[in-house]
């Protein structure tokens, strides 16, 4: 096989259970050496389709391939993939060392190789010396690492992740994250992942598959994911976003504008694919909105050098915040009607007190800032 | 004394009120006095035995030759080992097959497995009596074969039991640990064997001593069975009952309570060693 063909071929694949549909119709490459991430809140199919790919569920059509081999007829046992497993599942009656041996043993690798193999293992999870503890002597984290070292041991083609950061807390996710995507860059075995955690998505993956009611929603990197969502799911999944209804007014290869009530006229500088007066969403992003301080015409100036006057601005009063620490989000009541949550970087040790409950305010974005929606 | 300190008492150490230790003493009267009378009693040097007339372990020997006793209690093991092999097999496979599919009339076959433990006895044996003689099952086999009615009417109330233990604990059992097993390159075979079998250990230990007990005691049952070359333990002390209560009972009986008393300390031994981890 050369390096070029992907090592997972996912080809009309649909799951039904009785009457309920999981996935619907995905088609779906990954490349080799690949961390490529499903994401999706629950009940998305997420789950359904890794599983499919283990070999423990069986496609109701279409065809899953491996290394260019057709998995239709080959049990989980035999497949060149490996899970880890959202309980870990790691045996509760054998050492750690006896659990990273399991798979060896069963395939037959002699007892020098298995030990040196084990020994490995457990150092590229930083288990070194662990090998004779028992695993309900260890914590959740460690567990995990046991069950990532029991299923690197194998050196498989693919390494399944069912919601590997699911279980622990919020630092040593984090650092779980780190972690994941330094292990990959070490083994260079291909991750397929999945997480309902869009920070876990985007802070690991090289690719990442939305999935929305057992469909693809968007196939895209983590950048591209964010900066251009495909619709108004992907748009509102992966991280926050505002998301306002409009007529595509102006639409030219340069330039394109849609009239939102409530809103205003936003303006694009690029053009957008779709019928003149159609009705389409405008996505904008609360962290590329710009507070000014009303009447110093700041808001104003700005605006009108990338887009035309009158354009990419407004006026409003602030009707919530929250201080997070490194942003502050507000809420702001626009004086055309509609509500616009914009944060802001506290970028000095004051800034939090610039703006606050029921202050006017001004505001502005850029041209390149709001993506239109068709869907 | 003890009974009566004057540290000040915290809130969970019941155990050290007044109230309590009278309570739990009368309970364990009430649990093992009784047996307690009968063992005594074994070594009391008279036919009567029931006043005290001196200390003998003459019965102990009257007992162990007596060659129909100890036949009796040859029979009972034989039969209480056969019957807990084939049930901890049975009980376990269906426990299994309760626990892991899901088919047409499973309430249905649910039930009918734990029928044999509420059904009273007596309707029990009176229907093994029945159906073994409708059979036309042979009485006139050579030792071990002539217990075979014993042993399957015996199989027949023990399995339920097992079947009840080792399902909730197949209950604890978390599945993906079995699809790991698979996963790694197990064969269904091998997954069972690695690792659902030893979750349920801890279950057939108890569901063995359960069936075992059940079996080395069980009168009602194997007295519409029986036959009069396949007399059990229980059977034979009720015949001999019959006649006199002599020291001689109390005594076969004593030995039955160590021997059972005896097993479980191993059985339980067994388990401990073995049944550290928990599943979680």
């Amino acid at each position: 096989m050369s390096d070029k063909s992907p090592i997972i071929e996912i080809r009309n694949v649909s799951k039904r259970f009785g009457k309920v549909t999981a996935v619907d119709d995905v088609s779906l490459d990954i490349e080799p050496g690949e961390f490529f991430v499903l994401l999706g809140p629950s009940g998305c199919g997420k789950t359904t389709l890794l599983r499919m790919i283990a070999g423990f569920e069986l496609p109701t059509e279409g065809q899953i391939l491996i290394d260019g081999q057709d998995m239709a007829h080959v049990p989980p046992n035999r497949r060149p993939v490996n899970m880890v497993f959202q309980s870990y599942a790691v045996f509760p009656h054998m050492s750690v060392a006896d659990n990273v041996a399991y798979g060896l043993k069963i395939a037959g690798v002699g007892r020098g190789e298995r030990e040196e193999r084990v020994r490995e293992a457990l150092e590229l999870v930083k288990l070194g010396g662990f090998e004779a503890r028992m695993p309900d002597q260890m914590s959740g984290g460690q567990r995990q690492r046991v069950a990532l070292a029991r299923s690197l041991v194998m050196r498989p083609k693919v390494l399944l992740l069912d919601e590997p950061l699911s279980a622990l807390d919020a630092k040593l996710r984090a650092q779980m994250q780190f972690e994941l995507a330094d292990l990959q860059d070490q083994v260079g075995i291909t991750f397929v992942t999945v997480t309902h955690d869009q920070d876990e998505a985007l802070s690991m993956a090289n690719r990442i598959g939305v999935m929305h009611k057992g469909d693809l929603a968007q196939l895209a990197t983590p950048a591209d994911l964010y900066e251009y969502p495909a619709n108004r799911f992907v748009a509102d999944f992966v991280g926050s976003v505002n998301i306002f209804e409009g007529t595509l007014s102006v639409d030219e290869p340069d330039r394109a504008a849609v009239d939102c009530p409530g809103v205003g006229k936003i303006f694009l500088n690029h053009g957008v694919t779709g019928p003149h007066g159609a009705d389409v969403w405008v996505a904008l992003r609360p962290e590329k909105i710009y507070l000014h301080v009303p009447g110093q015409g700041k808001a104003v100036t700005a605006a009108a050098q990338d887009a035309p006057d009158g354009h990419n601005f407004a006026r409003g009063q602030i009707t919530g915040m929250s201080y997070l620490g490194d942003i502050t989000l507000y809420d702001i009541k626009l004086d055309g009607g509609e509500t616009i949550r914009v944060s802001r970087p506290n970028l000095s040790r004051h800034d939090q007190d610039d703006f606050t409950w029921d202050d006017r305010v001004s505001m502005h974005w850029r041209a390149d800032s709001p993506v239109v929606l068709l869907s | 004394m003890a009974l009566f300190n004057r540290t000040p008492r915290a809130p969970l150490e019941y155990t050290r009120t007044l109230w309590m230790r009278l309570w739990i003493t009368s309970v364990l009267m009430f649990l093992y006095a009784p047996l307690l009378v009968l063992m005594i009693f074994s070594f009391n040097d008279s036919r009567r035995n029931v006043v005290w007339r001196g200390f003998t372990t003459k019965y102990y020997e009257k007992a162990l030759n007596n060659d129909t006793l100890v036949e009796a209690l040859i029979n009972s093991l034989t039969i209480a080992a056969l019957a807990t092999v084939a049930s901890l097999v049975l009980g376990a496979m269906a426990a299994i097959m309760l626990w892991r599919f899901r088919f047409r009339f499973k309430g249905v076959v649910d039930g009918t497995i734990s029928l044999p433990i509420i059904v009273p006895e007596i309707c029990l044996g009176v229907a093994m009596l029945i159906f073994f003689a409708r059979i036309n099952w042979p009485n006139d086999l050579i030792y071990p074969f002539n217990l075979g009615a014993i042993t399957i009417a015996h199989i027949t109330f023990c399995f339920p039991f097992v079947t009840m233990v080792v399902r909730s604990r197949l209950a604890s059992f978390n599945k993906e640990e079995e699809e790991a097993a698979k996963d790694l390159g197990a064969s269904n075979w091998q997954a069972f064997r690695d690792v659902l079998l030893p979750h349920m250990r801890p279950a057939l230990v108890a569901g063995a001593l359960l069936a075992f007990t059940l079996s080395l005691d069980d009168f009602v049952i194997t007295f519409f069975t029986s036959g009069p070359d396949t007399i059990t333990f229980p059977v034979k002390v009720y015949s001999m009952v019959r006649f006199s209560v002599t020291p001689e009972v109390n005594a076969a009986s004593t030995l039955l309570i160590i021997l059972t008393v005896v097993l479980t300390a191993i059985a339980l031994r067994l388990q401990g060693a073995k049944n550290i981890s928990v599943s979680h």
